[in-house]
């Protein structure tokens, strides 16, 4: 077996989830290339090469693929893909975006977000916002896969694997990159943080979300929020926990007021540890709360920040 | 300019699922259906762009059996001019939905096909991308807003890290996102005018297409079940327990 793995990365930083991609690979067995590729990606590649377990790092450094957009990115996969028997990537934005145009384009199926290796063929993954576990079986000669980054453990990093330039250049006349704006702050990114305190629309408005930053400041942790709270414009998209947002399984999960409907606990329900806080003492979410708070997050919030 | 979408019948989003005992798939039966979210928005997309004059005529269209009419009623009750029904009882995933949509491409040759970004009982998220791939469009997904300009969409992605624009050349394929847009409720006229608006039946062999075969469905089970905890009486008690418990803290 052969695994290619897309390897993510944000201004010039390998991204966090590339390991637990190759770890994901590690679980199918094979040899693992990674393939970083991108405008100026010299240094990602570099951090790539020295992932555990990757026999060798490719690289396709070109203007084409800058930003990683869908058609030039998924074009050099598919130039790629007969060196291999399954094509990985993180269940990411990027991910989601580029594998199933490859999938189609190979004329294959493509199998999203696995949770577990059963076998080089056979996987499991979450379905209907992971109220049900299904376990797969691709039935095709390339597997295509996006892989849960929370449920396989990074791999460690002091391998040294070859790194190798890829000279396949694509052509890219369909689309243009125009701009990006990307949330800045100082803290851990939300999918790999060790500690997440999420927000929703109990929070009441955006100025609030300043009483999570207290305690987020003490426990090194990463804010998330709702649905709910993101709709209502209190904090940008890029923070919404659930179904349809990130997926978290953090050691320790604050939720401060989320009522815990099924699509956000699609998000979350993983964690380690999980705390409630909320005013309403049937809310759905101390149902899977480990440690649950009633009460006012106006006044508990300030004194368990003094606590802590 | 013609806008062609794709809508799923899913189950209601509010129904909490049930496998079947035997493990085999999930519980359909007597459970409420209703159309994928996501699609609601993708409709409501192609009816603001008709409002503002720049989608001339909407084609709904479903991959399914004959029930799914009921979604693409309700899309012409939202504002869709026609719809196709691509009739079949099979098991159909994204890429045999992809091709098959691909056929309705053909014959109607769209400016703009939009879908959701994901539908909700497989969690896909593969399906436009997918149609996009062989129809060999570009592709905007995860769209929070969409614009349309000299032979051209200008698209907003939600992306992990924020948001990101991209120009794509027309015909191009867009998946909505939960923000592009707040849905319409159908008002009972338009429920009622929509069933006199033409609805044609298609069938994968009428378009040619034969049906990709899915993954093979092995086993579907209920996740572990987590086990509510404890209720802690102040936030020293919560402290403590994080601390001497848990040992999170
Ligand atoms: C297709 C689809 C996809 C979705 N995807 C997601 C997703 O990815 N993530 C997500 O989160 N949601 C998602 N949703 C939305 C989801 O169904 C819920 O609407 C949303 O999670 C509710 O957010 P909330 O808990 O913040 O708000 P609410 O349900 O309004 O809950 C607010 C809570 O705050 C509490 N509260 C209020 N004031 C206080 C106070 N002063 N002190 C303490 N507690 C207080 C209340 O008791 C209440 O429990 C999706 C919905 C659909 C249809
Ligand atoms: N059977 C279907 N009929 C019509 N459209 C579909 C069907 N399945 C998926 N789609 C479209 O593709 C989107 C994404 O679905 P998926 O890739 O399955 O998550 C949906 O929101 C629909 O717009």
């Amino acid at each position: 077996m052969s695994i290619l793995v897309l390897a993510e990365y944000h201004e010039g930083q390998l991204a966090a989830g590339t390991a637990h991609v190759v770890a994901a690979a590690q679980a199918i067995g094979g040899d693992i290339d990674i393939l970083v590729a991108g405008d100026n990606v010299a240094g990602v590649a570099e951090a790539a090469a020295r992932l555990d377990g990757v026999s060798r790092v490719r690289v396709a450094d070109n203007a084409v693929y800058a930003h990683q957009l869908a058609e030039p990115t998924a074009d050099l996969l598919v130039a790629l893909a007969d060196d291999y028997t399954h094509l990985l990537a993180a269940a990411t934005t990027t991910g989601k975006n580029v594998l199933p145009r490859v999938a189609a384009l190979k004329d294959v199926n493509q199998i999203s977000e696995i949770l577990a290796v059963d076998s080089p063929d056979t996987f499991k993954r979450p379905i209907y916002a992971g109220n049900a576990i299904a376990t797969v079986r691709s039935e095709d000669s390339l597997k295509v896969i996006t892989v849960r980054t929370t449920a396989f453990d990074a791999v460690g990093e002091s391998g040294a694997a070859a790194i190798e330039a890829v000279d396949v250049v694509v052509d890219n006349a369909l689309s243009t990159f125009v701009d990006e704006t990307l949330a800045q702050n100082e803290r851990p990114e939300l999918g790999g943080a060790r500690v997440v305190i999420s927000g929703g629309r109990g929070m009441g408005n955006g100025e609030n979300f300043k009483l999570l930053e207290g305690i987020a400041d003490k426990l090194g942790a990463a804010i998330g929020a709702s649905r709910a709270a993101v709709d209502a414009g209190f904090v940008p998209n890029d923070m919404q926990v659930g179904q349809t947002g990130k997926i978290v399984a953090p050691e320790l999960y604050i939720a401060v007021g989320i009522s815990g409907a099924i699509q956000h606990l699609a998000g979350m329900k993983d964690s380690r540890v999980i705390v409630a806080i909320n005013k309403d003492d049937e809310a759905p979410i101390f149902q899977v709360a480990d440690y649950g708070l009633v009460g006012d997050l106006f006044e508990l919030l300030p004194e368990l920040e003094q606590k802590l | 300019m013609k806008v062609l979408v794709a809508v799923k019948r899913v189950i209601d989003y509010n129904v909490k699922i049930r496998v079947k005992p035997d493990h085999t798939d999930v519980d359909l039966t007597n459970v409420k259906m209703a159309m994928n979210p996501f699609c609601e928005i993708a409709v409501e997309e192609a009816v603001r762009l008709k409002e503002k004059g720049v989608a001339t005529e909407i084609v709904a269209v479903t991959v399914g059996p004959k029930t799914a009419q009921e979604q693409l009623r309700t899309a012409l009750a939202l504002g869709a001019d026609r719809a196709i029904h691509v009739e079949t009882d099979a098991r159909v995933e994204s890429l045999g939905v992809a091709k098959l949509l691909k056929g309705v491409v053909d014959e109607e040759q769209p400016d703009l096909v939009i879908l959701g970004k994901q539908a909700i009982d497989t969690d896909n998220n593969q399906t436009g991308q997918m149609l996009a791939a062989l129809t060999g469009m570009p592709q905007g997904t995860f769209a929070s807003e969409v614009s349309i300009e000299n032979g051209e969409v200008s698209v907003t992605r939600e992306i992990d890290g924020g948001l990101q624009t991209v120009k794509l050349r027309l015909p191009a394929v867009v998946t909505s996102d939960l923000r592009l847009n707040e849905p319409r409720y159908a008002k009972l006229p338009d429920i009622m005018k929509a069933k006199k608006k033409p609805l044609e039946t298609r069938t994968p062999e009428t378009l040619g297409v034969s049906i990709a075969a899915p993954p093979t469905l092995l086993k579907v089970e209920t996740p572990a079940e987590r086990q509510g905890g404890v209720k802690v009486a102040s936030v020293d008690e919560l402290v403590d327990k994080l601390k001497n418990e848990a040992k999170v803290l």
